[in-house]
């Protein structure tokens, strides 16, 4: 199944297009695009794409696989990312990752049933003055305690 | 003290064009457009500017790297990939000033004759990057950036890029491949970046806290900024502390402020009582020091002298009772997870030190695993194209050379003896 973009994302394309020297410089902008539009990275995606830059498929999917950020699979509703690197670990990150792992009933990397969250793991996130914390999607939570935890994710709509 | 950058941070109208201008912003670019290119980098040589970014290579020795010839056109560009485990500092810059950096920006793209900067921001931070986007959209309509800015007939054009989850882009080279939309690989240098950088052009990558320095530099004199510090470390410094003390944050400080200080005074000592075993000082890739280590200055220098960095003045602070092989192993899955995979002593090296280190904490520990991991150390430092792999190295030997007696124990007792926990 072939994807294309919106008439919006298509105008975002163009408009990027003239911020670099090099049509190449796009991809990554592009590949946010996409996950913006589609969901996440698909196969479809990455060929749509290449077509668009005027370049090989496996070019774009080499740099795709190479990023963290790019989900080459669907994610949940919510993509639950707590830092386990060391600011947030000295703070209690473990304790923080088992107990939503307990609470939704998956393990990291995983998708809850119903498709409202995925959790998982990342490495820093530049935010270890406020350790231990976690990315919900765009959004960073500080400060996090297992209360305020249990709350943020059981008033996620 | 004298502030460079944070005097305004605490008022939240501040990262908006007309609050900034308020308080004096964009006024050092007039004054940078009065002087010519080389008057402004005469200033910041003598402000003893060192790259925040972690290296500290003196900013205006960088500038000068820049080919003589103006034939191709030149770029500018930011790292604001902040992405040192322990540093969140370039971050409160972005949402409580941008505006310091886009000024900074367009005085230091005057100096450098660049006309294109990118600002190339991880991609974690949404919520700044939309922060910077606002900024350059207010300033482009002021007119403090695009054509002929301020009627100087001077021309730039600032775009923010987002990174996509990859520490390895915050190394310049591996930065500038991903701008230029491939895999986040680091270039072998030469050619250095200066000579052929960003989409073939000479280019200058300096970081977000060393750009946004600039137009206090401009305004009040390179003296002036390096009395601020120590010799040959002007200036300020934005120095973050995490861990459990009882203050966390970001403070400005002198470059020459004592370390002790900032963990006892500054950032409030140790919570809960707990005492204080051990500090990496400067992001998780800087040399650990013991608690009785750190009655020293914070200078690039006299941390040098102690066998360790001030690196991105990222103060990770350890108290009694943390697993030293535990927190090791967390670092070495963050070293084996980011390593780019291009060369092969940092791929095998960290995934190996990720390996040992991880068995030694789970009890399964060998003889001579200790020497092992010292071993593949000396094999992966200096060997590779880029610094990831010391990166991996300088906390694993510094770990073990400090409290080697916990590795040992962890292979003696075959079990973590602080209960796999921290």
């Amino acid at each position: 199944m072939s994807v294309a973009f919106s008439e919006t994302g298509r105008a975002e394309f163009e408009r990027l297009l003239t911020r670099y020297p090099d049509r190449k410089a796009v991809i990554l902008p592009a590949l946010y695009l996409a996950q913006k539009e589609f969901g996440y990275v698909s196969a479809e995606a990455i060929v749509y794409i290449a077509g668009l830059v005027g370049t090989s498929p496996a070019e774009i999917e080499g740099v795709a696989t190479f990023y963290t950020m790019y989900n080459r699979k669907p994610v949940g509703k919510y993509h639950v990312q707590i830092c386990r690197n060391i600011s947030c670990s000295l703070l209690g990150a473990e304790h923080l990752i088992e107990h939503v792992s307990k609470k939704l009933g998956v393990r990291p990397g995983e998708t809850t049933p119903d498709g409202k969250f995925t959790l998982g793991t990342a490495e820093c996130l530049g935010s270890c003055g406020t350790a231990p914390m976690m990315q919900v999607n765009d959004e960073y939570h500080e400060s996090l305690t297992v209360e305020s935890i249990d709350r943020i994710l059981d008033q996620l709509p | 003290m004298e502030k460079v950058l944070t005097t305004h941070f605490a008022n939240e109208r501040y990262r908006r064009l007309d609050t900034y201008r308020q308080y004096g912003g964009y006024e050092a670019l007039k004054k940078a457009f009065a002087m010519t290119p080389e008057a402004i980098i005469d200033e910041v040589k003598k402000a003893n500017l060192r790259g925040r970014g972690g290296a500290g290579f003196p900013a205006g020795v960088k500038w000068g790297f820049l080919p003589k010839d103006l034939s191709r056109p030149r770029a500018l560009v930011i790292n604001a990939d902040e992405g040192e485990p322990g540093t969140f500092k370039d971050r409160v810059i972005m949402t409580r000033g941008p505006h310091l950096l886009i000024e900074g920006i367009a005085i230091s793209s005057f100096a450098l004759r660049a006309h294109a900067c990118w600002i190339y921001i991880r991609g974690e931070f949404v919520r700044e990057a939309k922060i910077l986007d606002e900024a350059v959209a207010e300033a482009y309509a002021a007119g403090f950036l695009g054509v002929n800015i301020l009627g100087s007939g001077f021309d730039l054009d600032v775009t923010v890029h987002r990174g996509a989850g990859a520490y390895i882009c915050g190394e310049e080279t591996s930065l500038i491949n991903s701008l230029e939309g491939k895999r986040g690989w680091p270039r072998l240098k030469p050619p250095f970046p200066a000579s052929v950088g960003a989409f073939g052009m000479p280019t200058i990558v300096n970081n977000v806290e060393t750009i946004a320095d600039i137009p206090w530099i401009v305004t009040h004199g390179g003296d002036t900024f390096a009395a601020l510090g120590v010799e040959k470390n002007g200036g300020t410094r934005l120095v973050g502390v995490s861990g459990p003390v009882n203050r966390p944050g970001v403070y400005e400080l002198s470059a020459g402020a004592n370390l002790k200080d900032v963990i006892y005074n500054v950032a409030g000592g140790m919570r809960d009582g707990k005492k204080l075993k051990a500090v990496i000082p400067g992001g998780s890739s800087t040399p650990v020091l013991r608690a009785d280590e750190i009655d020293v200055t914070f200078d690039i220098e006299s941390m040098a002298k102690i066998g360790t960095m001030s690196g991105t003045s990222g103060i990770i602070v350890i108290p009694e009772g943390t697993c030293m092989v535990r927190a090791l192993s967390v670092l070495m899955n963050f070293y084996a997870h980011e390593s780019c995979g291009q060369c092969t002593p940092c791929r095998e090296g960290t995934g190996w030190l990720k390996k040992l280190v991880g068995r030694i904490e789970a009890g399964e520990g060998r003889q001579g695993d200790v020497e092992l991991i010292l071993d593949l150390c000396d094999n992966m430092m200096g060997r590779t194209i880029c610094a990831l792999a010391d990166a991996a190295v300088m906390p694993a030997q510094s770990f073990i050379w400090k409290f080697r007696e916990e590795f040992d124990r962890h292979i003696g007792e075959q079990k973590c003896p602080y209960g796999n926990r921290f």
